[in-house]
Parts: C-alpha cells; sequence; structure tokens
C-alpha cells in the first residue's frame, strides 16, 4: 500500500509523484527517514509471523519428542564376549544404528562403562584414557570423566549419551542409549 | 542532529587560487583520515591554471542513490547525501560512472565508496566544512543566503543543471557571475572530440 501522506525529501528522476512511483522505490528509499519508517501494520504482521513461526517451531519439538518416546528402547545388541575385552582396554562398536559410534570399556574386572563416541562440542571422536580416568577430544582439547561421562574441562558442556550394558553370561549386550542434557 | 536549515554550501569557482587547503583540510578528518573527499580539478591544464574545488553537491534526485544495486547510499532528512554505508557497499563503481559532477570515488583498498558528506560530524552542530573553513580566498563558502548575497554583490547563486537531458538540483550551490545567462552544452555531442588535453600529450611523444 502506497502511504500518500509521508512527505518525500527526493524526488524521483521521471519527476513524478510518490504515488505513482513503482512498488521497488517505495521498499527501498532514498531518504533515511522514510527508509526507517515502519508502518503500524507492517510491525504488526511482523510481529504475527515471527511468533507464529516460535510456536511452530514449539509444536516441532514437542511432536520430536513424543516420537522418540513412542518408538520405545532399540533391541538389545551383542557387542562382544568378555573375554575379548582384557582389564584395561576398550574398543568401539555401533549402537543403536551403524552412524553412531560408541565405546566399551573395561577399566577393572568388575565395571563396564560404555558412552557414545561423539563429542557433544562438535562431534569429534572422543579417545578413552582410562589410566587418567577421563576420555580426551583432541579437537579442542576437552575431557570427559570416565565414571560419568560429564564433561570436566574444554568446550563441551554436555554430557555423553551413557550407553547402558548387560552382561549375559559371558557376553555383553547394549540394550538401551541414555540420552542426557545435563 | 541534522545539519541547520540556514546554512548552505555556496561554490564560487572564479574565486578558487588552486592552494590545496580544501584538499589537505579534508584529508585530516578523522572518519577518512589520509584521503581527500574533495577534488581540485583544472578547467583545462593545458591552457589555464585555474582550478575549480569539487565537492558533493547533494542532488535532490541524487543519481548516485539511484544507480546503487546494494541499497548502500542514502540521503538524510536534512538533504545531505551521506557516503557509502560500508556493511551494504559491494565496490561497484555504479556511483562512480553515474554521478554527473564525477563526485564518488572508489577506495578500491578498503572495496568502499567514499565521498563528501559536507563533513556531516561538523554542519550538523553548526560549524561549517573543514574545507570552508580554511579556504583563504572563500571560495568555499559555507553561511547563510543573506550573508552570500550581501558579500558578493556580483554573483547569484545557481543550483539547477542540466547534463544531456537529465535536469538536476541540488542543495550545494555554485555562485556565477550575476549577469550572465545559463548556458546549457550538449555534454554527449563533445564526447567524440579531441580533448585538447590530449593534444598536448600526444604531441610531447611525438617530440
Amino acid at each position: 500500500m502506497v502511504d500518500q501522506d509521508r512527505d518525500y525529501l527526493s524526488q524521483a528522476p521521471d519527476g513524478k509523484p510518490h504515488g505513482e512511483q513503482p512498488q521497488w522505490r517505495q521498499d527501498f528509499p532514498v531518504d533515511i527517514p522514510q527508509d526507517n519508517y515502519v508502518s503500524r501494520r507492517e510491525f504488526t504482521k511482523f510481529l504475527v509471523l515471527t511468533s507464529a513461526a516460535f510456536t511452530v517451531g514449539q509444536m516441532w519439538i514437542v511432536w520430536e519428542n513424543w516420537r522418540r518416546a513412542r518408538r520405545g528402547a532399540p533391541p538389545a545388541q551383542k557387542i562382544a564376549d568378555l573375554k575379548d575385552l582384557p582389564v584395561g582396554s576398550s574398543l568401539v562398536f555401533h549402537y543403536p544404528t551403524h552412524s553412531e559410534p560408541c565405546l566399551l570399556m573395561r577399566p577393572d574386572e568388575n565395571t563396564l562403562l560404555a558412552y557414545g563416541q561423539k563429542c557433544t562440542h562438535l562431534s569429534c571422536a572422543v579417545i578413552p584414557e582410562l589410566e587418567k580416568k577421563r576420555l580426551a577430544c583432541p579437537c579442542h582439547h576437552g575431557y570427559f570423566s570416565l565414571e560419568e561421562g560429564r564433561p570436566i574441562a574444554g568446550p563441551p558442556r554436555r554430557p555423553l549419551p551413557r550407553i547402558t550394558v548387560e552382561l549375559r553370561g559371558d557376553e555383553i549386550y547394549a540394550t538401551g542409549v541414555e540420552l542426557r542434557t545435563v | 542532529m541534522a545539519v541547520p536549515e540556514r546554512n548552505e554550501f555556496f561554490i564560487d569557482p572564479s574565486r578558487c587560487i588552486g592552494c590545496q587547503a580544501c584538499v589537505q583540510a579534508c584529508s585530516e578528518c578523522d572518519t577518512h583520515k589520509g584521503h581527500s573527499m574533495i577534488h581540485l580539478e583544472f578547467v583545462n591544464r593545458a591552457w589555464s591554471t585555474q582550478t575549480v574545488p569539487v565537492v558533493c553537491m547533494h542532488c535532490d534526485s541524487p543519481t548516485c542513490a539511484e544507480v546503487c544495486p546494494a541499497d548502500a547510499i542514502k540521503k538524510s532528512g536534512d538533504g545531505v547525501v551521506q557516503t557509502a554505508r560500508k556493511p551494504r557497499c559491494i565496490a561497484c563503481n555504479n556511483c562512480v560512472l553515474a554521478c554527473p559532477f564525477g563526485v564518488p570515488k572508489m577506495n578500491t583498498g578498503a572495496e568502499l565508496m567514499m565521498k563528501c558528506d559536507m563533513c556531516y560530524d561538523r554542519t550538523s552542530e553548526g560549524k561549517k566544512p573543514m574545507c570552508a573553513s580554511v579556504c583563504p580566498s572563500q571560495a568555499l563558502f559555507f553561511g547563510t543566503r543573506e550573508e552570500v548575497e550581501s558579500l558578493r554583490l556580483r554573483s547569484r547563486p545557481v543550483n539547477h543543471f542540466k547534463f544531456g537531458n537529465q535536469e538536476i538540483s541540488t542543495k550545494v550551490s555554485m555562485l556565477v557571475p550575476r549577469e550572465t545567462q545559463a548556458e546549457y552544452l550538449d555534454v554527449t555531442s563533445a564526447m567524440n572530440e579531441k580533448t585538447s588535453g590530449q593534444v598536448v600529450f600526444l604531441n610531447m611523444f611525438e617530440e
């Protein structure tokens, strides 16, 4: 809509009044006062559209959460035999899908720990340092505690996802993924 | 802040003595230190030492802003055409080619068009622009219309120009002899003529 009342400073080169000028000239005026001018209708439109976008975003998050809860735990998967994992060693496995690398560690005789291998900062692969009781990310020197998988130093702020592990006889099984935010 | 309406910029080329004081004063300014926004042009260097200071004329319909594809050149509410906005300017040179007065210049190092903004930081505070404050012959004059009319009895200010078919009215005025009539030259017809400067240039190499 063309606002006839606003007094324009600059003249268009063809000398015609501003009401007869093409739309692009209204959208990109030469004068700073006209450039900074926001009509009430435009402002209201901006408010409505941005709040609608935020509402849709929130609904999408709720929908995704609901879908994830409905999916349930992924099926249990055999990782390795216990005899293949001596005390003080670790191995990489993929769980629940092939694109999600995870780490299985055995710091002492009776403990089995498993975490997702993607650093929560920028998804580099973390490296277990069992003797120092930590997991190290080489990209930006982020460190996670071995016992909890929580960040202890460097850029990462969120803990690594914990993989629940079960010993069935002599076989180690991954039974679920515990996604954690804090 | 805005430039007070009573103050206007007048250029009197006949008073220019070519001392370069305006150029030096302009390049002193902190916002564009080392770069002068004023051009001191020779009218016809082969035949005369007469110079003309060229500052931005601040057109009512600024051609530079009309041709800017990046919407970088804007005019403030008091009619001063501001220099290109640094985040927007794409250094395309359209304004440099389009301005009939040849005012905008491209700073290729900074990839930014820079032009005279009538020392907006000074004039909006009621002070004179740098060039007008130093000009010893007052060829560059900044003051009220009454002042200039009482000081320059034989001159009259002109702020309408014609370039080919383009008519331009400006905020800055040129002072011309009072009794002369406005003459309009067809600038495009002179494009194929050899300029006198070119003749001298060629003779130099023939000798």
